[in-house]
């Protein structure tokens, strides 16, 4: 049996006088990568954002191994392994590369080991170390915003849609190095509206519509079942492709 | 990813772009080669130039604070003069009780004197900063409009407090004795107490930017000024960055409360108050939250403030309000706008 290193259950998000999550129930295994798909609106960055603690849940449990995490703030959150890549990627443009890396390594100084194999994964970094990050193209600063993560190893990376507004050859880049990321058993939940890459790297996949999630199980069994597809996304994985 | 990898490119910054960006360095040269040109006398010039520089600086001490404080909090303070004028009150307190040693003709001592005046002025606000943090700002913080009411209040109330503490009264203190009379560079008298306040103000730009650009609270400083939840994300506690960087907001201010009463040689409640408007100026035309813009707009303010008022007087009193505007309708972020996410 998978043990299940996340899981939502029952959780309510409101932001300003908008209901956005109703009772959200997720599993994310461990050791594995879980994406959450589903249109626009349907409340896929919001309930990253709750899980990191950014957006308050009103109602419901998060639990990180088994402990609450549901009214820990953001920091206490991260200190307890989760990592965030956001949608806008948070990089801090006035800082180097560098400068960067070295604030997300927030329990201590860098593992130069570690920094050698980011820098192998996503060769940009090595290449522009020293300069201003608000200078690198958009893959680019994708690259770094996934390397700030996983500078220090975690339990969980929360990945908001890293391939958005990517060139194709980037798209390319960034699924490789995920699934490199992949082997070493690091917990990844990645929201992605690319179900081309979804499928590539995914082992389980929840589905959301509505603030709720409507479908969760492997991700095998979505890809092989076009109806299904049709069904919770309105979507076929071809027209995707 | 060897196989998938795409060539590393950076997008570079076009040439006329590089240059815009280094433009306002160049700004206090300029002004200072006009004025040279406008007053044709060089003693003239030179003792004005000084002036403008001493007046810059310490106006950059109480305002470095203030953009440092918006830049990162986003909080607009009007209380911040209130921490000028305690700290003015707190050093001449100190230098009342020294007043053997301010009086000595021993440079050492004269010294001595004013740094422990400093260092008295600037821990009473450090301190004052943080009962104004938790008390005052914590919770209005993201409520401008709040914000600028209840620091206006807290204003309110730091100059009754003075009142209490020290009197309605204003109180006058003569410079030590090292500091008093000028030193002559051909015929130009350039008064020592500027000299001072221009290397003060020198050695805290440098040590600012060195904390900014070196250490890492600095880096934290800089990342939390444009996104302060990827901070957080990332395992830091930012009301903890918050209220170190108010603190030492506010102990600037207190450091230059003092280095303004000494140059006035007279200290009043509302002095804080008064010199805000400048500050704000300062903060608005550099651009919020960013330390080298107020320092260039600081010394613009100074110059323009010292060759205005010799040249035509009546023109002084509006001279930083038209520097603003021209500067805004040049740059309407400020000279070096501050890059903060959505």
């Amino acid at each position: 049996m998978v043990d299940i290193l996340l899981s939502l259950s029952g959780v309510h998000t409101l932001i300003g006088p908008y209901h956005i999550l109703q009772g959200v129930d997720l599993a994310v295994p461990e050791g594995g990568v879980t994406v959450l798909l589903g249109r626009n609106g349907a409340g896929k960055t919001t309930t990253l954002r709750t899980i990191m603690g950014l957006w308050t849940a009103s109602q419901g449990d998060i639990r990180l191994a088994d402990h609450l995490i549901t009214q820990l703030d953001t920091p206490e959150i991260s200190r307890r392994g989760v990592a965030y890549v956001p949608e806008d990627m948070g990089i801090f443009t006035d800082l180097t590369v560098a400068e960067n890396m070295l604030l997300a390594a927030s329990s201590g100084p860098i593992d130069q080991q570690r920094l050698a194999w980011i820098k192998d994964l996503f060769p940009p970094i090595g290449t522009f170390w020293e300069a201003s990050a608000g200078t690198l193209s958009g893959g680019q600063k994708q690259m770094l915003s996934v390397a700030r993560a996983i500078i220090e190893p975690r339990r969980l990376i929360l990945i908001d849609e890293p391939t958005k507004g990517l060139a194709p050859a980037i798209i390319n880049a960034m699924t490789e190095a995920l699934r490199e990321l992949k082997q070493t058993d690091t917990t990844i939940l990645l929201v992605e509206q690319n179900f081309a890459m979804a499928s590539a790297i995914g082992d389980t996949v929840a589905v959301m519509d509505d603030g709720r999630i409507i479908h969760s199980g492997q991700m095998s069994e979505l890809v092989e079942d076009e109806g299904l597809q049709e069904r919770l996304m309105g979507l076929s994985l071809e027209a995707h492709q | 990813m060897s196989e998938t990898a795409i060539k590393p490119r950076i997008e570079k910054v076009p040439f006329r772009e590089q240059v815009m960006q280094k433009l306002p360095v160049l700004l206090v040269p300029g002004v200072a080669l006009l004025g040279l040109a406008a007053i044709g006398n060089p003693a003239s010039w030179l003792t004005l130039t000084v002036a403008g520089l001493a007046m810059g600086m310490m106006i950059f001490i109480m305002a470095s604070g203030l953009t440092v404080v918006f830049g990162l909090m986003d909080v607009i303070n009007f209380g911040h003069g209130a921490f000028v004028a305690v700290g003015a009150f707190v050093g001449f307190t100190v230098l009342a009780w020294l007043a053997g040693w301010t009086a000595s003709p021993s440079v050492m001592l004269n010294l001595a004197a004013v740094l422990l005046a400093i260092l008295a002025a600037m821990v009473v606000t450090g301190m004052l900063g943080y009962a104004f943090e938790r008390v005052i700002v914590m919770p209005v913080y993201g409520e401008h409009l709040k914000q600028i009411l209840v620091t206006m209040g807290g204003l309110i109330v730091a100059q009754q407090m003075i009142y209490v503490v020290w009197g309605p009264d204003e109180l006058h203190i003569s410079r030590p004795a090292a500091f008093q009379g000028s030193v002559v560079f051909g015929e130009a008298a350039i008064e020592k107490y500027r000299l001072v306040a221009v290397a003060i103000g020198l050695a805290l730009f440098l040590a600012m930017r060195h904390v900014l650009k070196n250490t890492k609270v600095g880096l934290l400083v800089r990342a939390g000024v444009e996104n302060g939840e990827m901070v957080e994300a990332l395992g830091y506690r930012i009301r903890r960055l918050f209220l170190i960087v108010f603190m030492t907001g506010s102990a600037l201010a207190g450091l230059g409360g003092v280095m303004w009463g000494l140059y006035q040689e007279t200290i009043t409640a509302h002095m804080g108050s008064e010199i805000m408007v400048l500050v704000f100026i300062v903060v608005i035309i550099g651009g919020l939250g960013s330390v080298e813009g107020c320092f260039i707009g600081a010394l613009l303010v100074g110059l323009l403030a010292n060759y205005t008022a010799f040249l035509a007087p009546k023109v002084a009193l509006i001279s930083t309000i038209a520097l603003m505007v021209v500067i805004l309708m040049w740059r309407p972020q400020g000279l070096y706008p501050v890059v903060k996410a959505k």
